[in-house]
């Protein structure tokens, strides 16, 4: 289990008739830095999905080390969700619940029925949850309501729920989609570090060509469900992104205008 | 691509054409409407002259004059007079000289009364609480958003269905069958009643909540029911407590009147005076549940105002 890679294999999803995720086959080792690149309705979304059981593949297998990770059930898949932890583009906490109770929620895999109703929760989870906040600069916050932050600081909210959680795969999608550029360069360093540093795969869905260059070690590009391309940012050449991107009639295809970081970006730095 | 290619296109994207051919599709939308509105206006008008007819409205009855005689009359006309001597009848006897006296004449069963008017309170009271409980739970697997699958769906929303349709004068008389005169029966068909109409209220603001923190719960681990416990009820709280209030009130008219057919609260009162002909007991009655409705409906808003500005403010 320690170092077990995750393993897609022709992974497919179907939605009536427009096929979503179309036979994908990886293998992602424990502790890779992952971007999945590609126009919107390429299938990103649908691919993090199915890594988490949030919906469930129409074939194929998802395999990390030796789980069949398409076959678990009930408290099985409960706790594989828990093993791989996920964060969205709206970061999908609770407004009206204060910070802690919302990053608490990542301990619920482990909670019986009735502590879990009560929303009672133990001393040492308290203690993890104030620790994960403390390492987002987010434990001032953690009486506040969660619908009172902003929007990196709800994002940062929702990474400190994801690592009480105590996964060995963070998946993010499009975590920075909805962020001004100095809270997605916050929120892309945090997830860096818990790379880095806890030794986790991060699987993050990009809309910016930049940012993955910038932080992913592979890139995987997706278009109409197929994987186009896997290799490191400095494989992804133009000739690649117009193909991914379809960018047909579009003389020069500039990665700055979609740009979100701060810096990183010759175009938009004065001459 | 250049101008002139899409102008080739079909249907035409844009220039004169495209105008002319909005130009013909609104005026057949606005036909459409027109005729749908007119069709719709003469089914309305039909059925509700139908209606009205089989209800009596257009009856002819026979009345007797001031002078003796008898005559033919439409009935609405002829009954509204007996309205007002009904009322008069009610109305009692008050002199300023002796207002105590008239007052305590008027309100001579005071003693009763009171012990029934708490008694009707303490009966919505119980019944909003049984009805909240069931409306609460079944809320949620009646929902077409949270509901675990079809078959739940399908069996909650029957019941709080067939709960709310019966009315609580029906359900009064079903269980004063089973449990005897006294409020107990009360207490049991106003909370049913309430389950249905509570569950049918919230289920609709459970439908309209944001699905992304229930998603964000699912994605860490979380059971059907932490979803609900975590990402539902937060978002529902304000609106649940509001309804509850509002219900609460309703409750309080519907338990002074079930007592008339025995299951407890000052409605068995109307029907003892309705059987001695005691007309000026009714005005009396009606004065004493006036009242405590308004109160109640004053308090409850205030509180309903007053949670939902909290909530504004946080």
């Amino acid at each position: 289990m320690e170092n077990a890679s995750l393993r897609l294999t022709s992974l497919t999803r179907r939605f009536d008739t427009n096929t979503a995720v179309d036979r994908v086959t990886l293998e992602i080792p424990q502790g890779q830095f992952v971007g999945v690149i590609g126009r919107s309705g390429a299938g990103k979304s649908t691919l993090l999905r199915l890594v988490n059981r949030l919906i469930d593949p129409s074939a194929g297998q998802i395999h990390h080390g030796d789980t069949d990770v398409t076959a678990l059930k009930g408290r099985a898949l409960r706790q594989w969700r828990r093993d791989c932890a996920m964060i969205f583009q709206q970061f999908n906490l609770v407004d009206r619940l204060d910070v802690l109770t919302n990053v608490l929620v990542g301990r619920l895999a482990e909670r019986g029925f009735l502590a879990s109703m009560a929303m009672n929760f133990t001393d040492e989870e308290r203690t993890l949850a104030i620790q994960a906040l403390d390492r987002l600069d987010m434990a001032p916050k953690a009486l506040q309501r969660a619908g009172t932050l902003s929007g990196g600081q709800q994002q940062r909210v929702a990474i400190a729920r994801a690592l009480v959680q105590q996964p060995r795969i963070m998946l993010a999608d499009e975590p920075i989609a909805s962020l001004d550029p100095g809270n997605a360069t916050r929120v892309m360093e945090a997830l860096r570090s818990i790379n880095a540093e806890d030794g986790l795969t991060v699987l993050v869905n990009l809309h910016t060509l930049d940012t993955a260059r910038a932080y992913c070690e592979r890139i995987i590009a997706m278009r109409e469900g197929r994987v186009m391309f896997d290799g490191t940012a400095r494989q992804l050449t133009d000739d690649v992104v117009r193909d991914i991107y379809g960018s047909e009639g579009l003389a020069e295809f500039n990665e700055a205008v979609t740009s979100t970081t701060v810096t990183r970006n010759p175009a938009l730095t004065p001459a | 691509m250049s101008d002139v290619a899409e102008l080739t296109a079909y249907p035409p994207v844009s220039g004169p054409s495209a105008i002319s051919v909005f130009e013909r599709e609104f005026a057949a939308k606005r036909k459409a409407a027109r005729i749908n509105w007119a069709l719709g206006t003469a089914v309305f008008l039909a059925i509700f002259a139908i209606t009205a007819w089989l209800g009596d409205f257009f009856k002819v009855t026979q009345v007797t004059l001031p002078d003796g005689s008898r005559d033919w009359r439409w009935i609405i006309p002829a009954g509204i007079p007996r309205l007002g001597e009904y009322i008069e009848k009610t109305l009692p006897v008050l002199r300023w000289e002796s207002l105590g006296a008239d007052l305590a004449e008027w309100f001579w069963r005071w003693k009763i009364w009171l012990r029934l008017l708490v008694e009707t309170i303490l009966i919505a009271f119980m019944a909003t609480t049984l009805g909240v409980i069931g409306g609460f739970i079944l809320s949620f697997p009646a929902s077409r958003n949270l509901a675990p699958n079809r078959w739940v769906l399908w069996i909650c929303r029957r019941y709080l269905e067939i709960a709310r349709t019966v009315p609580e004068l029906v359900w009064a008389l079903i269980f004063v069958f089973c449990f005897s005169v006294g409020p107990l029966a009360g207490v049991m068909a106003v909370g049913l009643h309430a389950t249905g109409a509570l569950g049918k209220l919230y289920s609709e603001v459970n439908e309209n909540i944001d699905m992304r923190p229930l998603e964000g719960v699912k994605a860490a681990g979380g059971t059907w029911f932490d979803q609900i416990r975590y990402g539902a009820v937060p978002q529902v709280l304000p609106n649940i407590i509001s309804y509850t209030l509002l219900r609460f009130e309703i409750n309080v008219r519907s338990s002074s009147i079930i007592g008339y057919v025995g299951a407890g609260g000052l409605g068995q009162e109307f029907r003892t005076a309705m059987s001695f002909q005691e007309y000026t007991d009714l005005s009396a009655l009606f004065v004493i549940i006036f009242l405590t409705v308004v109160v109640i409906d004053f308090g409850s808003e205030k509180l309903r105002h007053r949670i939902i500005g909290l909530e504004d403010r946080a």
